[in-house]
Formats: structure tokens, sequence, C-alpha cells
């Protein structure tokens, strides 16, 4: 797109790419903020359908699908509250840290080949960093809030997330290694072709190690059984009790935000991120480029995949969150340090030794080959000074190389 | 005691010593079952002290009941334990009674056991749910609520109240059921009865919750006894005194020829009459685990009881009997009665004077005895342990503040 602004529109360079990226910007944040409505309203009726309830049935409807965004309008109309002995600085600050943190992470998240906000040569590094920052706001909310609750739960976030970051590392670094890259998209791509290329199913270690990862995310998001920081049993609402209205929304978007960021990324790195379990795409031969329509049904797919298989993880953290009850936080420390820590790293040493004695798998005739992982290390090396390259001159987003596309068609 | 928080791994660093911070748990706070308020001394997530502050929910029930005469107060005692209402009633009509001494007609007698029961369920459903609320799951919650709700639709029909019945009274009973009702209350039982199960997988034996109550607030027996805690608080403890067996005659004739088994563990096990989960390995009697499970088993003696008392009801001939008048004089003396409640014992004790209205009226809570151990079993465990010691003690405010 910025090419288009600046060749056929004539823009000048610099506002060419203040546009494009403003563009790419407005489209992740409202795809994902509209996602974060949708999956508070999927939880609600969850939630409720789980506990024999209706849930929403009349705002918007028979399924009461507008029902999170009556609740946005209200929260929108409460009074700001503020305590009298907060830090008024850091308690305002605190949930657009989290927020930001949140769906910043966002940028380096594919959503289909090459549809990304900014493809990334470390895209898994600056997502995972990104991430871990939300625990900055959650800190700040809860010291300054000037509640004592507020402070306990701040704690135990700090203490929760940093030592969960160690696991949760190690389980991203298996899928790297595998694909030799930390770009996602070329991790995404590395799994292209049936479900058996997926690197959940690319050996028993991967296996196992993704299921690590999943807790060590649901843990890392705060969410049930790990919500430790708001603990509403126990501290009232932790971190967020003294937050209300708009403030409050915010770090309720944030939470939903990194669900759904750590189901893509499971997706991404393990479930064979856009790919579908079946190549549909090549075997009704829309990749060779015949027809015109082709590369984006193809990507529109890839999205819809990606997006069914990271709703998924959401659903699955939900129904999670509705049976189960809490940990204790000497219990989430355990499981964490005691159980997840060396299963990860046990995990991978057994898919580092995996690829360096069996890099065909178990069956005859495997696809991967020890000249091949070594080839795919090669190839990236090569591809590298390209990328960069690429980056550089090439550094819009994604759709709007689509959109460009598209304007010179 | 001691040698418990010597050897328990959670507690580390002892040399590292912060300051100590003061926390107000509750009167406003989601986990204290009304209007509790815990002053803890906390270091870090460690909680020294526990101070229950009590008194937030005094209505002074017992100085009224001196100015109505005894079936007035009945309505009274719906609010103290406003979870077994029924249980309430019958504690005060049994007491009254056994000053009066009046005895109930046969039908009124078995109707009573049938009420009191289905009403000791209820509570123990709630204490079920708030329990896994405490834990941090809300579901088993609303799956409690919903049986419970058929439980008050049953008692809507019989009395047309759902929370305060004031149903069982001095004499008697206000009304007899409508007809059809047993038929529906065996439809309640029958499909209750699986549902346990559920409740079992959810909560009971779940990995989550065993590791969250399974060895926290250890009562002793011999704690218990010296506290006064009654109900499932004591038999969780392996002490074992139940009511209704045990209590005074009055009492105890009315579930005379009742087959039931004290839900305590004897012998290193509980009793056998149904099949129950096993105990986990990591339960110690007396621990929040086995309070828990003492009432879940008490909820299906209670459906058997249930059922030996529809039976017997429904056989029975002749009328329900009226209760008696409002203003009926009571005769000079005293009496004091205690009756087992699902929460624990409950005590009334009154002095009649010769007229209607008693000279004295006092209530023995058993939550008030119960929530007195909270501080001994709370010292040196975790924040969250808290709700999770206070909740299995299942008390009620209104009971305690009276």
């Amino acid at each position: 797109m910025a090419e288009f602004l600046m060749n056929t529109v004539g823009l000048p360079t610099w506002l060419a790419w203040s546009v494009t990226a403003g563009v790419a910007a407005f489209l992740i944040l409202n795809v994902i903020a509209g996602g974060a409505l949708v999956f508070i309203w999927a939880e609600r009726k969850i939630a409720a359908r789980i506990q024999d309830r209706l849930g929403p049935t009349r705002t918007g409807g028979r399924f009461g699908w507008l029902q999170s965004l009556a609740d946005g309008i209200k929260l929108l109309a409460k009074e700001d509250l503020m305590p009298d002995g907060a830090d008024t600085l850091l308690f305002r600050l605190a949930p657009y840290v989290s927020f930001c943190a949140s769906f910043c992470a966002f940028i380096a998240m594919p959503f289909a080949f090459d549809v990304v906000g900014q493809r990334l040569n470390v895209g898994v590094f600056f997502v995972i960093a990104v991430l871990g920052l939300e625990v900055f706001g959650v800190i700040l909310a809860g010291y300054a809030s000037a509640s004592k609750w507020s402070l306990f739960g701040a704690m135990r976030e700090a203490a929760q997330v940093v030592s969960y970051e160690v696991p949760l590392g190690m389980c991203v670094v298996v899928p790297v290694m595998l694909a030799g890259s930390m770009d996602l998209v070329t991790i995404g791509e590395k799994q292209a072709g049936w479900l058996t290329n997926w690197y959940l199913f690319h050996d028993p270690f991967t296996f196992v190690i993704f299921w690590v990862y999943f807790t060590c995310a649901v843990a890392s998001v705060n969410r049930a059984p790990f919500d430790l920081a708001e603990a509403e049993s126990e501290l009232v609402a932790g971190f967020h009790t003294e937050y209300s209205g708009l403030r409050w929304s915010f770090f309720f978007m944030a939470e939903y935000g990194s669900m759904f960021l750590v189901s893509g990324l499971a997706a991404v790195l393990f479930l064979g991120g856009w790919n579908g379990p079946i190549p549909i795409a090549e075997l009704a031969g829309w990749s060779d480029g015949s027809a015109v329509t082709a590369p984006y049904a193809v990507r529109l797919l890839g999205c819809a995949n990606l997006l069914a298989k990271a709703t998924v993880g959401v659903l699955l953290m939900m129904w999670i969150r509705w049976t189960l009850p809490r940990l204790r936080i000497d219990q989430v420390m355990t499981t964490c340090l005691k159980y997840c820590t060396p299963i990860a790293a046990a995990m991978f040493a057994g898919v580092m030794l995996w690829q360096l004695f069996l890099p065909g798998g178990l069956l005859p005739g495997g696809r991967r080959t020890a000249i091949a992982v070594r080839e795919g290390w090669l190839e990236q090396a090569v591809e590298k000074p390209e990328d960069s390259s690429a980056v550089s001159t090439d550094a819009g987003s994604s759709v709007s190389q689509q959109l460009a596309g598209v304007a010179e068609r | 005691m001691s040698q418990v928080i010597e050897e328990d791994q959670r507690i580390i660093e002892f040399d590292v010593r912060t300051d100590e911070m003061l926390v107000n748990m509750g009167p406003q706070h989601p986990s204290t079952h009304g209007v509790l308020r815990l002053v803890l001394r906390t270091d870090g997530e460690i909680v020294s002290e526990l101070e229950p502050h009590i008194g937030y929910l005094h209505r002074c029930a017992e100085k009224i009941g001196e100015n109505l005469t005894a079936r007035q107060w009945i309505p009274y005692t719906d609010r103290m334990d406003y979870l077994a209402a029924m249980n309430m009633n019958l504690g005060w009509s049994l007491a009254v009674e056994k000053l009066m001494q009046y005895e109930v007609s046969e039908k009124a007698r078995h109707l009573r056991v049938l009420i009191a029961e289905l009403g000791r369920i209820a509570s123990h459903l709630v204490g079920m749910g708030a329990y896994g609320l405490d834990l941090g799951t809300f579901s088993p919650f609303l799956y409690a609520f919903r049986e419970r709700e058929k439980i008050l639709d049953l008692f809507e029909e019989a009395c047309g109240a759902r929370l305060t019945y004031s149903y069982i009274t001095v004499g008697g009973l206000t009304a007899d059921l409508p007809p059809g009702w047993l038929q529906r209350c065996e439809a309640f039982l029958e499909q209750f009865e699986p549902i346990i199960r559920e409740y079992h997988t959810l909560l009971t034996t779940n990995a989550i919750f065993v590791k969250r109550t399974a060895g926290i607030g250890v009562l002793s027996p011999e704690m218990a006894v010296d506290y006064g805690c009654t109900g499932p608080v004591l038999r969780g403890s392996g002490v074992d005194i139940d009511m209704r067996r045990d209590g005074e005659s009055i009492y105890t004739a009315m579930y005379d020829g009742y087959a039931f088994e004290v839900a305590v563990m004897k012998d290193g096990h509980y009793p056998r009459d149904h099949e129950y989960p096993a105990v986990p390995v990591d339960a110690v009697l007396g621990d929040c685990w086995h309070r828990f499970f003492v009432r879940m088993l008490e909820v299906v003696q209670s459906m058997d009881l249930v059922r030996q008392a529809i039976d017997r009801y429904s056989r029975c001939k002749g009328p329900l009997g009226e209760p008696l008048k409002l203003a009926e004089k009571l005769p000079a003396g005293d009496a004091y009665l205690e009756t087992e409640c699902p929460k624990g014992q409950m005590g009334f004790y009154l002095v009649g004077d010769g007229s209607a209205i008693p000279w004295r009226v006092r209530a023995r809570s058993s939550s008030f005895s119960n929530l007195a151990v909270a501080p001994e079993l709370c010292r040196g465990c975790l924040i969250a342990d808290v709700p999770a010691v206070v909740g299995s003690l299942d008390i009620v405010m209104g009971e305690i503040d009276r």
C-alpha cells in the first residue's frame, strides 16, 4: 500500500508510510477489540450454558450478541472513581500499559501467509516480550491503587508471571528450533500441508510440550485456575479492585486480547498456523495462481483457519475457567517450578535429540531428512539478507501489500 | 498444631521478616458469607493472626422473643439460619413443646422429619456450592442452587414461602401437604440422586479441590470438643455425636424407628451404606476436606431419611392435628433443647412464667462456636486458605448475630 500511495497517488514517502501504518493499526486494533467483545459475549454464553443458565438473551436479538456492546456503553457512563491515597499518574497509566502490551503483540502475529501487521524476523521473541509487559500494568495498578487487596494481587501477579515466563519460553523455543526461524510466518509456512505436518504431531515430545505451553499460557494470561491476581474469593477483585468504568474495561480487554494472542500463538507454533488440517487450497489448485482471486481466497481461508484455531484455544480456556477451582499461590508456583519447567526442559532436550537422530520421523521415507533440516537453517541464513531488505523497503503491512496488489490490478 | 506448621513446606524464610500488615477481610467481602469481618494480621501471604468481628447482623432477636408469644417468635427463628429455616422452626417448636410437655400427632412427627431433612439437604447444598465459590469455582454453586430451587419449590407448595417458612410451628405444622406433593418429592429425590455423583466429580474428588482442602485447617477432635464445635464440623473431626441419635428424648423420639448411620469416620472409614468416593491420601481427619465430605454424606443420609419419612407419613392415618393457639399460655419453668441443625447443634432456651409470653428467650448458635475455632485453624496459613477454612465451617451470620 505504501508503494501504491507513493507511486500512484504521489504522496511523499513519510506520509505514505504513516498512512499505511495507520491503516494497519486501525485494522489490528479493531479486529482484536471486536474479537474481545465477541469473546466476552461468548464467555458469558458459554459460562451460562455450562452452569445451566441462558446467559444474555435480550440485548440484540435472541442470543444477546449485543450484550458486550451494551456493557461497554454502561461502563463509559460510569463514574470514574479513584481512591484518595492513589498514585494519580500510575493509577491512570496502568490500564493503558496492560492494554497496549496486549494489543501491540498482535503486530507480529500472522493471521495468514503474509497477512501480518509487520513481519518480523524475531516475531516469536517480540510477541513473548511484549506480552510480558502486560504484567507491568497489573503491578502498577496494584501498587497505585493504595489498597491492600490490590497490592496482594500485584505481588501474586509479579511472582506468577515472572515464573511462568521461563517454561513458556522453553516451550516456544521448540517450534523455533524445528523451523529454524523465529519468524512466525516462516514457522507457519513450515507446517503447510496435511495435519501430520503440524508441529503438534512432529514427535511425541512436541505433543507433550504443546500442553505444557497451553498450561503456561493460561497462567501467563491470568486465567483460571491461575487467576490469583484477581482471585475474587480471596482478594475481592485483586489488582483491579479500585478500578471502575472504562479503566476497568481496559484491563478486561487486555485480558481477552492476551487470551486470544496466546491461543493464536499456540495455533501458529504448534497447530499449523493458517494451514488447515487438509490442504484444501493446494488440492483445489488455488495456490498456483491460475485465477486472479485465488491468492485472496487462500489468504481468507488461512485467516479463517487461524481464527478458528485460536478461538478453540480461547474456548478451551473458558471451559477450564468455569469448571476448575483456583489453585493456591504456592501450588501455582509448584506447578511452574516443579512440573512445567522440568518437563519443558526435558521435552526441549527430547526434541533436540529427535531432530538430531530421527529427523525423518519413525516412518520410513519420512519427509524430513537431516540434510533437509540443515538446509532449512542454511535457507534461513541465505534468506535473511533478502528478508531484511524486504523489510526495509516493504515494511508496510501485508494487508497493505494486498491492497496495493488489488489497486495495481 | 505447631508441629504441622514447622513441617509445612509453604512457610519458608522465617528469618526474612517484613512488616506485618493488618487487613480487613469483610464485612463487604465476597467470601465471608454475609457480613463477617475478619481482621487478618499477615506477613506477606502468610496469616499470622485472624480475629473474627461479629455483630453486623444483630437484630435483638432474643429480646424480641421476650415480648412475643412462643408461636409469634417462629418467624424470627426463620431469620436465624435463613438457609435452613425449617430446622430453626423445628428447634424452637420442640423447645416450647418440651416446656409444655406437649406431644404432636404421629403424622405431624413424620412430616416434621420429612421437612427437616429436606431442609438439611437444601442447607448443605448451599454450603457445598458456596464452598466451591470460596475456592474459586463458580459452576458448582449454580448446580447446587438448581437443585435447592427444586426443594424450595416443594416448600413453597407446602407452606407458601421459599425462604422464611414458619411452617413447622409449636404444636405441629401450619398446614398439611397439598395433594400430589409426595410424588413430586419422590420424583425430586429420584432425579437428585445421580446429580450427587456430579458434585463429587466437580468438587470432592477434583484434584485441585483436594489440593486446596486436604490437610488444610486440621481441627483435632479434642480442640473441636473444647471449642464446642458441633455438627459436620465436629463429625468431620471424627467425633461421633449426632443429636438425632444422642439428643434428648423429645428430639430423638422424632427419629424413632428411622434407620440412619451417623456420617462420621469410624475405624478409619465412613459409613458404607452407599457408594462414596474414596478418601484421598492427603486428607487428614479434621481438615477442610473431611468437613466438606461429611456434609456430602449427610445429603445422601437425609435423602434416605426423607424416603423413610415419606413412607411412614403416607401410611399414617388420622388428622395432622392443629398447632397450638397463638397465645397459648406457657407453664412456669424453663426448658433447653438442642437439635441437630444442618450447621450444628442449635439450642433454644426459654423460661415461662405462666403467661403466653416467655420471660426469657435465648439461643445457642452452632455457627458461633464453629466460627470461634477459625482463629486457631487459620494461624500460619495462607490468605487463600482463609476462605477455604472459614467456608468449610459453613457459618451463617444470621445465626451468629441473631
